[in-house]
């Protein structure tokens, strides 16, 4: 059943070889006229151009149809999502009892007010009456109000206790908000000791407009969040640098991560399937960039995937007595700044200054080593650089060497005894310090 | 927004016998804009500011409209989008809302309570004077390195600490600002307090005198809080403290807690004034008093008292414990109470009345029926579970948006239309009137209704793209959004044809408009009342 028409066939970037044609001319056109502007505003301005051609030739090209998301928006999606634990049922049937009842209200009160405009009104020969008081009215329309609204948070009261309580739970998983991505850590229950980072999947030419958009646009992620179905499922939250939030609207969960404090949510999903979610906390940036998908699977599967990722987790672990060469290390840190760094000081090393500083040519990466080792471990006061220390030995010895070898530096290396070195000074001072406290 | 020229101003015979007193501006465009201390000249001033704001604010709002047209990236990068609803954010609040009900008091407070002028005139120049270079500061926030804060208008620490050096400029903006809301709102108490005509007690005063007299007394309590606020954030960023971090053994919700004990109040600064405002519009044209006045003066009084224990009703997904969360909602239930009992007095106003709809009327009764779709879903945001489900996504932005444009703006329309005539001595095109009228509802109701339906499917906000599925709906808004901005030159062409020309207004153009201000002349007399009148 559709309403409407599909307007999608009519806004959505639909690119065909004319399209390309007629944007790529455009873009030529813009690039050259940018060798007197700035770059970016030109870029900019072709940004510009490219989504006017595409709007002026979209009726034109074939249409790219929008199907609805598996666990997410449906296609002009009314109202809330389907529910999926009893909690978001609750808060649906609450949705729509609040619904009913105030329009119930309005529909009297406005009943009203468009009768007296009808038929109060001079050009029908109404003469104003002068009464401007009643007590009685006045006690009247205080009172069933305040009767209603006490019954409307009444009614709430439950769900609210309900949501509360996150005891008992059979899983817990700690997630962790970072600029701009989740990480992961099962705490307790099966699956105990699994950890990754799940990361937008989207890629960057369906945002840019240059490849069709997917089904699951926006909200996918490269590593799902895997719970068995009908267990209840306790999610810790922290977050490493700023506030972000955790949300999953089927299981009606929103909860914020709050750097260096802990909060918890729990659901219980009722069924099968994917859900999904993003980061409902303005965060920087890349805010609109940071999905949250769970999967929920059965029992079966469940254990299944738990053993998989078990297996995989052993052999990501480094030989411990390897013994690493610095093109390996270089190889190696490339791939850790790709996961952990570029957000920030991106894949240019130019930064985003002046939150975000530079590295290529930064005295930080091509002065002494030792003071890159203690702010990677430790984080910057004060700064939006967090402390990397969750990263192994090798995986920090890499990333030095990455960052001061890469984008013409010319900084000396760290060794991963260095970085073991380090650390254990750094824990040894830690124990000190605890120590010294009354 | 008058047409009061120099030498002009009392010009005509009104009664008022000449004396060796001066009487008129000072002359010289200089000496009579800037160094003014007439009410009704620094009244035009705040509201040809507030309007250059909102025109600025409404901009911001139209590039971000633009880019959410579609998914994906077409106009601007993420930075800028964050730039630009922080940026528009802030304008509209604190450059438009406030100042344009600040404009309204200077012009009409003295002329409803029989007084010749402000109480501190001097310090009344200094206030507006004030907002140029909070204003410049803002713009300039744009151009620095890193740009304009992008932290979102409500500057969440450790956010806000992350920022450039457009943070700083905002910062100081916002603490100029305070420092001008303060001194006008000083001001505008001892006016009412100690300078209304004799026999006018406090229960004769005119509703939109008590709305702001309520009203100053709530931004002298919360103006200060939100500057202890941002200096707390000024000081995170600079000087070492550690209020909002963690590490340092600070708490990035204690920001939250602070900002919105000055947030909530806040809200109600910038619909308190608007409840006044409808409050005589809606009487003058059903041609009957005002229903229920002293429930009216409670109601207003019991707004401004809950305003100030509901404020964590902002920050449920903090995590506050199931005692706060019940508190908190069952609070926030009880404003609906004196809100609704507002309504039904407007309409039991309405009720029996003789009503014709001229703009100012037209504006009144499209502020009731759109604010109070905006008062219901308030109250369903109220209810903790849902507002849970809805927190931070567009249903939020659907809802204050309903209170704040189709409120506090509909009722500003409302507000000029009404004393325009008296304000320039000209009535208004009518016709051009109803145009924007019709505009503005229409277009406002296709930009901001389908965000309902956005947020109750999760879409967030403050995010530059999404999900295709929300694909259609974001269309509508954009599309909406243009054609309401569009709509407001039509206001800017009505006012500068009334300014210059018109009918002759007389001293009360309105049949049924009751108070003192209609009984001075049109455009009144440079002091106001020389004389004060007796209120029997």
């Amino acid at each position: 059943m559709k309403p409407f028409p599909n307007l999608s066939t009519f806004v959505s970037p639909a690119v065909n070889t004319k399209d390309i044609c007629v944007i790529f001319f455009i873009y030529e056109v813009m690039m050259f006229a940018g060798n007197h502007v700035k770059h970016a505003v030109s870029r900019g301005a072709a940004r510009f151009a490219l989504a006017a051609s595409g709007l002026l030739t979209a009726p034109l090209a074939f249409a790219q149809k929008t199907v609805d998301m598996q666990g997410g928006p449906a296609v002009r999606q009314l109202n809330l999502h389907a529910p999926a634990t009893k909690i978001a049922a609750d808060i649906y049937d609450l949705h729509t009892g609040m619904l009913i009842v105030c329009t119930l209200i309005f529909i009297a009160v406005f009943g009203a007010m468009f009768y007296s405009i009808y038929a109060h009104r001079k050009s029908k020969g109404h003469k104003a009456e002068q009464f401007h008081e009643s007590l009685a009215v006045e006690i009247a329309w205080t009172v069933i109000p305040t009767i209603i609204v006490i019954l409307m948070a009444a009614f709430a009261t439950k769900t609210v206790l309900a949501m509360k309580d996150t005891s008992n739970a059979d899983i817990t998983i700690k997630a962790t908000g970072y600029q701009w991505k989740w990480g992961y850590d099962y705490l307790k229950g099966e699956g105990e000791g699994i950890s990754f980072v799940s990361n937008r999947s989207t890629p960057k030419e369906q945002i840019d407009g240059t490849a069709p958009k997917g089904e699951n646009y926006m909200l996918e992620v490269d590593n799902e969040v895997v719970v068995p179905v009908n267990k209840k499922v306790r999610v810790i939250l922290t977050a490493q640098d700023v506030i972000h939030a955790w949300m999953i609207p089927s299981f009606g969960v929103k909860q914020d991560a709050i750097p260096g404090f802990i909060r918890d949510v729990h659901f219980t999903s009722l069924k099968i399937g994917k859900f999904r979610g993003q980061c409902a906390e303005l965060c920087g940036k890349e805010h609109g960039f940071m999905p949250i998908v769970v999967n929920v699977v059965s029992d079966a599967d469940y254990t299944k995937w738990v053993a998989e990722e078990k297996k995989k987790l052993a052999a990501k672990q480094d030989d411990p007595n390897k013994v690493w060469t610095a093109d390996e290390l270089k190889v190696r840190g490339e791939k850790v700044y790709a996961a952990n760094c570029v957000a920030c000081h991106q894949a240019t090393g130019k930064g985003v200054p002046p939150a975000f500083p530079p590295l290529e040519g930064a005295k930080m990466v091509n002065g002494p080593k030792d003071n890159q080792i203690a702010i990677l471990l430790n984080g910057r006061q004060g700064s939006a650089m967090a402390a990397f220390k969750q990263l192994s030995d090798v995986e920090l010895a890499a990333v030095i060497t990455y960052t001061r070898t890469a984008w013409g530096n010319k900084g000396e290396m760290p060794s991963v005894a260095e970085l073991k070195a380090a650390r254990a000074w750094d824990a040894a001072k830690m124990t000190q310090l605890a120590a010294k406290q009354p | 927004m008058s047409a009061v020229l120099p030498g002009h101003g009392h010009a005509d015979d009104h009664g008022h016998g000449h004396d060796d007193h001066h009487h008129g501006p000072p002359a010289g465009y200089f000496m009579r804009w800037v160094m003014t201390t007439n009410h009704k000249d620094i009244g035009t001033l705040y509201l040809w500011f507030s309007f250059t704001m909102f025109l600025t604010g409404g901009v911001l709002a139209l590039t971000l409209r633009a880019e959410l047209f579609q998914p994906g990236l077409q106009i601007v990068n993420p930075e800028v989008f964050n730039q630009l609803t922080t940026m528009h954010g802030i304008i509209m609040v604190f450059g438009a809302i406030m100042p344009a009900f600040v404009g309204f008091a200077n012009w009409m407070i003295p002329m409803q309570i029989g007084a010749p002028d402000m109480a501190f005139a001097r310090m009344n120049n200094w206030s507006f004077w004030l907002l140029i270079p909070a204003a410049s500061l803002l713009i300039i926030s744009f151009f620095v390195p890193g740009g304009a804060t992008a932290a979102g208008w409500t500057l969440y620490a450790p956010l806000s600490t992350q920022m450039g050096m457009g943070m700083d400029l905002a910062i100081f903006a916002l603490h100029i600002m305070g420092a001008s809301s303060i001194m006008g709102s000083i001001n505008i108490v001892t006016t009412i307090l100690n300078m209304r005509a004799p026999g006018m007690t406090l229960m004769k005063m005119p509703m939109f005198c008590w709305t702001w007299l309520i009203t100053a007394y709530l931004l002298i309590a919360v103006m200060p809080v939100l500057a202890g606020a941002i200096t707390m954030v000024l000081t995170d960023r600079h000087f070492g403290t550690s209020f909002f971090n963690a590490a340092g053994g600070g708490d990035p919700v204690m920001y939250q807690h602070i900002f919105w004990f000055f947030g909530h109040p806040e809200v109600y600064i910038m619909i308190l004034p608007a409840f006044g405002i409808i409050s005589h519009v809606v009487p003058a044209f059903a041609r009957k008093p005002l229903f229920g006045y002293s429930s009216m003066v409670y109601a207003t009084s019991s707004i401004a008292i809950l305003s100030f224990i509901v404020w964590a009703h902002h920050m449920f997904t903090t995590g506050i414990p199931a005692a706060g969360q019940l508190f908190f909602m069952y609070a926030t239930m009880l404003i609906a109470i004196p809100t609704g009992v507002k309504v039904f007095n407007w309409i039991a106003t309405m009720w029996k009345g003789s009503m014709t709809f001229e703009t100012p009327m037209l504006f009144a009764v499209g502020f009731i029926f759109v604010f109070t779709m905006g008062g219901f879903t308030g109250l369903i945001l109220a209810v903790t579970p849902i507002d849970i489900q809805l927190q931070d996504t567009y249903y939020v932005v659907a809802h204050f948006h309903y209170v704040l444009v189709a409120g506090s703006l509909f009722a500003m329309f409302a507000g000029v239309y009404f004393w325009l005539p008296k304000w320039t001595g000209h009535m208004y095109d009518e016709g051009l009137g109803k145009l924007h009228f019709w505009a503005s509802v229409i277009f406002f109701n296709i930009t901001f209704f389908p965000m309902h339906f956005l947020g109750l499917a999760g879409m967030p906000r403050r995010v530059p793209d999404y999900a295709t599925q929300f694909a259609d709906f974001n269309a509508i808004a954009s599309v909406g959004a243009f054609g309401f901005g569009l709509s407001q030159l039509i206001f800017l062409a009505v006012i500068l044809k009334c300014i210059k020309g018109g009918a002759k207004a007389g001293d009360n153009p309105w049949e049924g408009a009751q108070g003192l201000e209609w009984t001075l002349a049109s455009p009144p007399p440079y002091h106001s009342f020389v004389t004060a009148p007796e209120v029997k």
